[in-house]
């Protein structure tokens, strides 16, 4: 296989990617590539294939044509299934909020606990009190440190959704696939999302779906237009928004 | 030393108040039906011996499919299979130890065998009348059947009313090759006629009274095993994948081997309630793979509260005294009742005796300081 050069300095590459659902072309002819640290955020109207993207990232859906390339080149996805990137250090959290509701705040981190994975480690798994400190420090950040004992299934809709934010980061991935975080969320809490994207950023590379331009906007990253399967338009938002084509295919055509 | 740790979970006041009822009843019960005459008002008599001894075998069998169904999610609806598979175990190593006592003096064949003309014992007859290799089987056979199968039926990601579907298709196929003559598991009359096990007469009260006590202690450390597991970081991982699978899939974790894993323990634990069920009753038969078996095993934990350690013991043990009761005064109506209780349950107590005794218990609790805001109902 024939890769370019400009691979070795890329996390996430894709390339020519088409996926079809009973003749839909969900994805057509797909090509992104994500550098090293990098934040991006990616737009696009309903049924852009946003999501489908990400369900090949992560190994849900097999891409029918092209390359997924993960780690500067290094791992091909398309051999590998959902644990297994997951485990390569591919964090993703849903579209809706999915956290284990009958878990305490504090469990679900520590199921998301970079560790061993296998059911016989956890059979013998002891907590120590590093692993207190570490979801200490994670639900500070998500700022979820007054819930540690409250059952996830009575948070919120919007801590619900910092809670799986924090699970990512408890998974300590390479990569962040964070789809539609503020669906849902109050002004305030859209506000404190983003700048708690942002600082995770600082040390992670992150994908944000969203649709909230207001958002995006906040945090202020290059951005991809989806349309129809393909990228439509990427640069800055001002760049993007102003795009004839991107206007059409928001305000109807 | 890895086993006290994985045992020091930290057992909640309900587990160790039934575990202590259990071991009481395990020494109580031997001493009223044998130390006390006939006479007395305190003497059991021996249908009653009879009948709790089969109750907690039933027990344990509810606990073996609480730990699948009520933490793993998994409603298997076969659990019967498991159950019967150690029944047969446990039947064989009784049907060797009959020897020339049966109705034709061989001392090799079983009377089936010998009825139905066979020279020589099958090849998977043999062992069996040693005791610890049947006793390895009781365990084995079942566990080995439950890997099997999640092996192939998780891998395949088969889950939901799909699975509970393959899991009767399974009991009902194990039921129809049982009836046959030519399986060598003496057809649909199945083994009886037993006469000893280890060298006592299995009729004799001493002996019906160390099955019962080993019941009760077998069904202590059905609990105990449970409740480890239930409380280490993999019975998480259980209510991890019966409340969000592909989470914990997206998370790096293989819940098929999660599943693998407690669909296997719990395959085990049924068997072993079925090698001590049989003894008891003195009889196995194919009957005991009918789909409805496994069907009431679901009712008996919905009824005492699944995804509890307590609740499918009680639930249990209320079910077939219901039962025996019920079967006595107004046998044609006990199946109608039967349905009706689960739909009850269903409909009115999704989490059994046991969510009710909370739930009552948190109100009663709640009521001298009348501001507390009522609970959040938990989400399902």
């Amino acid at each position: 296989m024939n890769l370019p050069s400009n691979i070795a300095s890329t996390l996430l590459y894709l390339d020519g990617v088409s996926v079809s659902f009973d003749g839909f072309r969900a994805i057509n002819n797909l090509s992104l590539t994500l550098d090293v640290g990098e934040m991006r955020a990616i737009i696009g109207p309903n049924g852009a294939g946003k999501t489908t993207m990400m369900d090949i990232i992560t190994g849900k859906t097999r891409a029918d044509e092209g390359e997924v390339f993960f780690d500067h080149g290094r791992v091909d996805l398309s051999t590998h299934d959902e644990a297994d990137i997951a485990t390569l250090g591919i964090g993703r959290k849903f579209q809706k909020p999915t956290v284990f509701e009958s878990h305490t705040v504090e469990d679900n981190i520590l199921l998301a606990m970079k560790g061993k994975r296998s059911a016989f480690a956890s059979l013998f798994h002891r907590s120590s009190a590093g692993e207190a400190k570490e979801i200490t420090n994670i639900l500070e950040t998500v700022r979820l440190a007054g819930k540690r004992g409250a059952l996830a299934a009575n948070l919120s809709h919007g801590q619900k959704q910092w809670l799986e934010i924090g699970m990512l980061l408890a998974q300590d991935p390479k990569l962040l696939l964070v789809d539609e975080p503020v669906a849902g969320m109050t002004d305030a809490e859209t506000e404190e999302t983003a700048r708690l994207l942002k600082h995770i950023a600082e040390d992670h590379s992150v994908i944000v779906v969203e649709h909230d331009m207001h958002f995006v906007r906040e945090l202020g990253v290059k951005v991809t237009c989806l349309h129809e399967g393909s990228v439509l338009a990427e640069g800055r938002l001002e760049h993007v928004s102003a795009d004839p084509r991107v206007i059409e295919v928001y305000l109807g055509r | 030393m890895i086993l006290t740790r994985f045992f020091l979970g930290g057992f909640d006041r309900g587990i160790t108040v039934l575990i202590a009822l259990l071991l009481l009843l395990a020494l109580i019960v031997p001493i009223l039906h044998l130390a006390v005459p006939p006479t007395s008002f305190f003497h059991i008599p021996t249908f009653i011996v009879a009948l709790l001894g089969k109750y907690l075998t039933y027990a344990l069998l509810a606990l073996s499919l609480d730990l699948v169904w009520g933490y793993c999610g998994i409603l298997s609806l076969g659990h019967g299979a498991f159950f019967a598979l150690g029944g047969y175990a446990m039947g064989m190593y009784l049907m060797r130890q009959i020897g020339s006592r049966g109705s034709y003096g061989n001392a090799e064949l079983p009377d089936f065998m010998v009825f139905l003309n066979w020279k020589e014992l099958p090849w998977f007859w043999y062992g069996f009348d040693n005791f610890a290799f049947a006793l390895l089987m009781v365990m084995l056979v079942p566990g080995l059947l439950a890997f099997v199968f999640g092996w192939f039926a998780f891998r395949s990601r088969v889950t939901g009313v799909y699975l509970s579907i393959i899991t009767q298709a399974m009991t009902y196929a194990l039921m129809l090759a049982f009836f046959r003559n030519n399986m060598g598991f003496g057809g649909n009359n199945g083994l009886t006629d037993f006469k000893d096990i280890l060298g006592f007469n299995v009729q004799a009260p001493e002996t019906r009274m160390a099955l019962f006590s080993a019941s009760a202690v077998a069904l202590c450390l059905g609990i105990l095993i449970t409740s480890a597991l239930v409380n280490s970081k993999y019975g998480k991982l259980m209510i991890g994948v019966r409340d969000a699978e592909s989470r914990l899939r997206f998370l790096g974790y293989r819940p098929e081997s999660i599943k693998l894993l407690a669909f296997t323990v719990s395959a085990v634990m049924a068997g072993v309630a079925g090698a001590l069920y049989v003894p008891q009753v003195g009889i196995i038969n194919p009957g005991e793979f009918d789909p409805g078996n496994s069907i009431e095993v679901v009712i008996w934990t919905a009824v005492g509260g699944r995804g509890t350690i307590v609740g499918p013991v009680i639930g249990a043990l209320l079910v077939n005294a219901g039962k025996s009761w019920f079967t006595g005064v107004l046998p044609e109506f006990w199946l109608f009742a039967l349905g009706g209780l689960f739909v009850f349950v269903t409909l009115f107590m999704p989490k059994g005796v046991v969510g009710l005794w909370t739930s009552v218990k948190a109100r009663w609790r709640a009521k001298p300081s009348a501001e507390i805001t009522q609970p959040a109902e938990a989400q399902t």
